[in-house]
């Protein structure tokens, strides 16, 4: 299902401009990631997905609809969006209900609403936790619990916060995969994240944002090679990018595996 | 300054031990990063200095735990926050919820304390500007980003000025200008005396700041030395800590030959640029 951000302006009560005049269309089945400063305005894009903004101006379109003639309980069943902060998502006495919760909405039958449940506690290790009170678990199990309850609404588009923060290096690679499968079922994914590293392995098409406006939109390794745009938007490459640089090599590796084949091509 | 001796914990209702016989000490005027995965009992470890274990979540817990010499046990909840400033993982959850602005909120603490109002107002003000939130202070804290809040929940403990911090994962929300920032923070802090705890996922700020690294594991403390040794442990993704993209290279070129096997593994840019580089080993 793509999506469609046309001339996307927000603009907040307060007065600040949020968002001013991104275009943007992102295919069926992409992993984009979007980066950029805190108060970059990542966060403001993504939640026009979800309706929780309307756009001062401009348009959201995902697929055949346009975002502004949906409630956000029907654009529910097309964008799952975990938010950043799993508390202010979750709320049910278990971890199951929680989960349970968005297939039940939107109208899945038992059966089938169940089966999904039970594969999104898989998905994020949480079968075990079915049954504990989400606030008796750690924040980065919450936060799993959040992706959980996303999964299990078997969205088209879904919407990543921040998802790897907080997280121990299990909880990453976790995100990864799950990210890297959802593509693989054809379903769209979109994260917000700081993590350059988790950027550049696990998704095809980058964007930096600073102020409201998109910078530089590409794949990693040619957006992360731009370090004026990327100075400008305080966005630092990855770490074998700038240390690639810092040895004065032409190649750019974004993956450890790239950075040792181009290592062995050097004279010792 | 912190001790800890023989710390054992298991919360209320439970047979299992979150923390089992944990010794770890920190200077006066040091900062420790302990690493450790999900669960591995690092907020527990955290509440416990800070005297809210057992006082407010009950639960077992034995072994010495000294701050600035005096066992936390024997001073009353008060006179610990009054030692130890904790600043707790989730943001959201710091905010006091009884005010108004982020101004009354860096404030609040130190209302209770009898510290004069004069002082207080300059106080907030310093702290303020110092995490750069000092345009945000006539805000409600509810309308802050979760970056803008942890740097408010971070100045509502430095404000406070207590001889120990404890921070659990302070800068899961910034990004790598607000990581640096607090950072540099406690860096002038640990200057003018103050002892550091930090629990952190960031290795490579940890590499660059701490003084010494301690890897918290199974409920103990597994490995404890200098930042660079410790963090570039390749245990350390064993324990699903993870190591930093210039440990991996570092050891798949050693795995293919093409570094020697002896010696320290990077783990920040300037490690890896001597490691790698021209003028490095090889």
């Amino acid at each position: 299902m793509d999506i469609t951000f046309d001339q996307l302006r927000y603009t907040y009560a307060s007065g600040v401009e949020a968002l001013r005049g991104v275009s943007l269309a992102v295919p069926t089945g992409q992993r984009l990631a979007i980066v950029g400063q805190n108060g970059a305005g990542k966060t403001t894009l993504v939640r026009h997905l979800n309706g929780i903004f309307r756009p001062t101006s401009g348009t959201v379109r995902i697929g055949d609809w346009t975002t502004t003639d949906k409630q956000i309980a029907e654009l529910s069943a097309r964008v799952g969006y975990v938010f950043q902060n799993p508390d202010e998502q979750l709320f049910a006495r278990t971890v199951r209900a929680d989960v349970a919760f968005g297939p039940k909405n939107l109208g899945f039958d038992e059966q089938r609403a169940s089966e999904l449940v039970d594969a999104a506690l898989a998905r994020t290790a949480l079968t075990r936790e079915a049954d504990a009170h989400p606030h008796h678990l750690s924040l980065s199990e919450r936060k799993r619990v959040a992706i959980a309850a996303v999964l299990a609404m078997d969205t088209p588009i879904v919407v990543l916060d921040e998802p790897t923060t907080g997280q121990d290096e299990r909880g990453v690679r976790m995100v990864a995969s799950i990210t890297n499968e959802l593509a693989a079922e054809g379903r769209t994914v979109i994260a917000i994240t700081h993590d350059m590293d988790f950027a550049a392995e696990n998704f095809e098409r980058v964007i930096v944002m600073a102020q409201g406006e998109v910078h530089a939109d590409g794949e990693p390794g040619e957006v992360f090679s731009h370090t004026d745009a990327l100075a400008k938007a305080a966005v630092e490459p990855p770490q074998l990018m700038r240390l690639a640089r810092e040895l004065g090599w032409r190649a750019h590796p974004l993956t450890v595996e790239s950075f040792v084949a181009q290592l062995a091509k050097k004279p010792q | 300054m912190i001790r800890l001796r023989g710390v054992s914990y298991a919360y209320p209702d439970t047979a299992n031990y979150v923390l089992a016989d944990l010794d770890l000490s920190v200077g006066q005027g040091e900062v420790v990063g302990v690493v450790g995965a999900s669960g591995a009992g690092k907020t527990t470890l955290a509440k416990i200095i800070a005297g809210f274990i057992p006082s407010i979540e009950g639960g077992v817990l034995s072994g010495d735990i000294d701050v600035n010499g005096v066992a936390i046990s024997s001073l009353t909840l008060s006179e610990a926050v009054a030692q130890v400033g904790l600043v707790i993982q989730n943001p959201f959850n710091q905010i006091s919820g009884a005010k108004f602005t982020v101004l009354e909120e860096i404030a609040f603490g130190l209302e209770n304390t009898g510290v004069p109002r004069e002082e207080i107002a300059e106080r907030v003000q310093a702290v303020a500007k110092q995490l750069r939130v000092d345009h945000l202070l006539d805000r409600s804290p509810y309308a802050l980003s979760g970056g803008q809040m942890q740097l408010v929940a971070i100045a509502s403990m430095v404000v406070m000025r207590t001889p120990v911090l404890v921070m659990d994962e302070p800068t899961s929300q910034l990004d790598p200008g607000g990581s640096r920032m607090v950072f540099d923070i406690i860096s002038q802090l640990t200057d003018l005396g103050t002892t550091v705890l930090i629990f952190e996922h960031k290795i490579e700020l940890l590499r660059e700041h701490a003084d010494r690294v301690a890897v918290l594991a199974d409920g103990r403390i597994t490995a404890e030395g200098a930042p660079r040794a410790i963090l570039s442990d390749p245990r350390l993704e064993k324990w699903a800590i993870g190591t930093t993209r210039y440990t991996r290279a570092g050891l798949a070129a050693r795995d293919t030959g093409l570094a020697p096997v002896t010696g320290e593994l990077p783990v920040s840019m300037p490690d890896a640029v001597e490691f790698f580089g021209p003028s490095g080993k090889h």
